[in-house]
């Protein structure tokens, strides 16, 4: 309780300076906007549609790419973790694959797909998929061996022991991969909004990079807005259970 | 089967290891982990296997549990040979094998989990019977890092009890903990060994210990891994920890490992 209060007064003084800068007139105010400006922008964006259709279109994209890119990512990473000719391969792969900035992928997309929602797709998926990989791999790799013996002595066949020890055991890691998984997914989405323009729909990116085109400060930082609180909202909602669950049974500090 | 019949429990076992030789490959050398065990364990009785550190306790009690291939020899359980782990021969590791993701009554549920044969409400009641057991009614819900040391190992007794093995490989159970709760434990596995008659092979560092459970004491050493010789220990049960008589069985097993040269490495943990 006294947390919340400590955050809400926190912001609440952010927002007091931005209104005094504001007030004090050092920029334009093209350039730099009340903070009511700003509300009203998001009040009336919201009234009208664009907003929630916006925020619609780009959830969609990223809920999809992102359980795509867990589907695929999940069991390679598994794979790559228990077989040798695997993880030459493909682990290697993912390796070089996972730092390439996601961004980079965008181009590449919009060759293969064209100006589609394929295009966009792909690029979450690219940007999810081999941090999951890495991270999956990473996870069984350092779970101690004792953990798979002492399940084989209690009569643990193999599937048994992949599903009741190897995937709980590397829990701690899956949660992390899959939140590292997902800040990529989201920052390779926003890229791609940005950069190009899709006429089946339009999403939380293209609403900011409209914004800079009209020069149009207030839905800008609105936009910006919004996008940071859907960021905050996923990471309270998606992970931040598993991560408490994760406190509370394995006794690790909350990361 | 009964739940009556599960709490009573199996027979205990007969257990031959018949020549075994391991050897391991590391990077630079082959160590020859065992040469040439042989050893006879009547049914229901208590082993204590002594020696220095690596000297291949632990890789015996691997072999004998089928976690590991011995290169030569092989391992007989009731004239049957050993080619997996099996669910009568349950090990309780040298480390702490407690999964994290469990709770203590989880832990305990494992086992049971993975035997057939019995409904799911006899198998929660065998967990909490043998958590029970081991003194820990008050903390079935507790999470394994919420437990101090002595108590893992009392959940990890009770996870190997739970299934009713009818054989129990015990690696330096009690090594990690304080002299007060391991005494108590002493006190605990002979209450449960009487109770429930249950061949048990049990590796120590400490001669005391050894003298204070053992029915007898296979003395090993090392490089490479043999036994030497074997003591019987015929006190009456239960025995008292501090009395004159298990002192005096430890002096001499003391100086028998003394005799192998292995007395610093011994006593030295
Ligand atoms: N998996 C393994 N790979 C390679 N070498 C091993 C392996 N397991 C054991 N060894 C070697 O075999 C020998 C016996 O090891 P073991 O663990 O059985 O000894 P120990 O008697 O249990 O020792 P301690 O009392 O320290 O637990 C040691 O030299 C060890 O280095
Ligand atoms: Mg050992």
């Amino acid at each position: 309780m006294r947390r919340t209060l400590l955050a809400i007064l926190f912001f609440v003084a952010l927002v007091a300076i931005w209104s005094a800068l504001v007030r004090a007139n050092i920029w334009s105010p093209i350039l730099l906007p009340a903070p009511g400006q700003v509300a009203q922008y998001l009040a009336h964006a919201f009234q009208d549609g664009t907003l929630l259709t916006a925020a619609g279109v780009t959830l969609r994209r990223l809920l999809m790419g992102y359980a795509i890119g867990l589907t695929i990512g999940l069991p390679l990473g598994l794979l790559t973790a228990s077989s040798k000719f695997v993880e030459d391969t493909i682990g290697v792969m993912a390796l070089g694959l996972q730092t390439l900035p996601s961004v980079c992928w965008v181009p590449l997309a919009l060759l293969w797909f064209g100006q589609t929602e394929g295009a966009m797709l792909f690029v979450v998926i690219m940007g999810t998929v081999w941090s999951v990989v890495i991270a999956t791999d990473t996870g069984v790799r350092t779970i101690p061996p004792i953990y798979a013996r002492a399940a084989r002595t209690m009569g643990s066949k193999p599937l048994h022991k992949w599903i009741y020890v190897i995937l709980p055991a590397s829990l701690p890691f899956l949660v992390s991969g899959m939140k590292q998984g997902w800040a990529f997914a989201w920052r390779s989405l926003m890229a791609a909004e940005i950069y190009v323009t899709i006429l089946t729909g339009f999403g939380l990116g293209h609403l900011l990079h409209y914004g800079r085109e009209l020069n149009a400060m207030d839905q800008v930082i609105g936009i910006m807005l919004v996008i940071i609180f859907i960021g905050l909202l996923a990471d309270k909602t998606l992970f931040s259970p598993w991560e408490r669950f994760l406190h509370r049974r394995w006794g690790t500090g909350r990361t | 089967m009964s739940l009556q019949e599960e709490l009573q429990g199996p027979p205990p076992a007969k257990l031959v290891v018949e020549h075994v030789s391991k050897w391991f490959q590391q990077k630079r050398q082959t160590v020859h982990a065992l040469d040439d065990v042989s050893l006879e364990v009547a049914e229901g009785e208590f082993i204590v296997i002594v020696g220095p550190s690596g000297c291949g306790k632990s890789t015996l009690l691997d072999i004998i549990a089928g976690l590991e291939k011995p290169d030569k020899g092989r391992v007989m359980a009731d004239n049957q040979p050993v080619l997996h782990p099996g669910r009568h021969r349950l090990v309780m590791f040298q480390e702490s094998a407690l999964f994290p993701w469990l709770n203590a009554f989880g832990n305990v549920m494992f086992g049971l989990k993975l035997k057939p044969g019995l409904r799911n409400s006899e198998r929660r009641e065998v967990a909490k019977f043998f958590l029970h057991l081991v003194g820990l009614k008050k903390f079935m819900q507790a999470n394994v890092h919420e437990l101090s040391g002595g108590m893992k190992q009392r959940v990890a007794l009770a996870r190997a009890l739970a299934p009713n093995p009818r054989v129990l490989l015990m690696d330096e159970p009690f090594a990690a903990l304080d002299a007060m709760t391991r005494e108590q434990l002493y006190g605990d596995i002979q209450r449960i060994w009487e109770k429930r008659r249950k061949t048990i092979i049990f590796v120590t560092h400490n001669v005391r210990e050894a003298a204070c459970l053992a029915d007898r004491v296979v003395i090993m050493s090392p490089t490479p891994g043999r036994i030497r010789e074997v003591f019987e220990v015929s006190l009456p049960r239960p025995r008292d920890f501090n009395s004159i008589e298990i002192a005096e069985h430890a002096s001499k097993l003391t100086a028998a490992l003394k005799e192998y040269g292995a007395h610093a490495a011994a006593t030295g943990s």
